[in-house]
């Protein structure tokens, strides 16, 4: 996908972004409802580029080199493939070294 | 018939297939992130009592954790009832790029030398395993998101937080395949 040799990628991404513009459209537009009867609400995130720039690249950094996202991983894992538990696994004290030192990080 | 389903599925139908799951899980009153998942491990595994990033009610999120071991199931019953022995497909100009990087042409879904046994057990396979979940755990909690919760939910949302964080994404992924992977490969 990072070497622009296939469409595959684009094409998955590409289609389930465009599913998802026109139906959360639809969703605000004709104020649709969830199983329990309370409007279907949309959280805004908050406004600022430092924190989804930096995190956005170290994250793409790790993504490229582990070819993996989260959610990926452990569907490799149940596809047979054990050393996604190490990625995993590491994925998770990345997100534990996040949590300790993001005060210290620019936001 | 059995051959519609064991082929690779096709981008459009893949990703309508993720959209889909993005407005079932709407429709349950939730969200598609999975990346959360990770930070509520965390907390689950106690580490709110010293960190308070991970100091929530961690056991609201126990659905994802449902989710994610759907996940798991997902890719069992891939590789168990609706897998050929077909090789992951790239393009040829991706399969000759590997190879000035010493990788082989693809024999099946990964490549055994980042993912095989042998690659996990060397230190630099080791390393390599090991850096890029570092990163990508630490990068998704940083920006808040990965690819389902920003590049799926978020542009679904039309947020603009989500597009700076997709095009962060995007910047990793070229600088590590164009200018870190020939250092290390």
């Amino acid at each position: 996908m990072f070497r622009f040799q296939a469409f595959h990628m684009y094409g998955i991404i590409g289609t389930a972004v465009v599913l998802g513009v026109i139906g959360v459209a639809m969703i605000k537009k004709f104020r649709i409802r969830d199983i329990d009867g309370n409007p279907v609400v949309f959280m805004p995130k908050d406004k600022s580029i430092v924190r989804y720039l930096l995190g956005g690249t170290i994250f793409g950094l790790g993504w490229a080199l582990s070819g993996a996202c989260p959610g990926p991983m452990v569907v490799n894992i149940g596809y047979g493939f054990i050393s996604m538990a190490i990625v995993f696994f590491s994925a998770i004290v990345g997100t534990f070294l996040y949590g300790v030192i993001k005060d210290k990080l620019p936001h | 018939m059995k051959e519609i389903v064991t082929q690779t599925w096709s981008w459009w139908f893949s990703g309508a297939m993720i959209a889909s799951i993005m407005f079932f899980l709407l429709f349950f009153g939730k969200s598609f992130g999975f990346s959360s998942n990770l930070r509520t491990i965390c907390a689950a595994a106690g580490m709110g009592k010293k960190t308070k990033f991970f100091d929530f009610n961690w056991k609201k999120q126990i659905w994802n954790l449902v989710f994610l071991v759907g996940a798991i199931i997902g890719g069992f019953i891939a590789k168990q009832f609706l897998s050929t022995n077909v090789p992951v497909l790239i393009s040829p100009e991706t399969i000759a790029d590997l190879g000035k990087l010493g990788f082989a042409a693809p024999s099946s879904l990964q490549p055994s030398e980042l993912f095989g046994i042998d690659a996990m057990l060397s230190l630099k396979g080791l390393l390599i395993l090991v850096f890029g979940g570092l990163m990508v755990g630490f990068g998704s909690r940083y920006a808040g998101g990965c690819t389902s919760g920003h590049a799926i939910s978020g542009l679904s949302d039309l947020q603009v937080p989500s597009l700076i964080a997709v095009v962060g994404f995007f910047i990793g992924g070229l600088i590590m395949t164009f200018l870190i992977f020939p250092l290390i490969f």
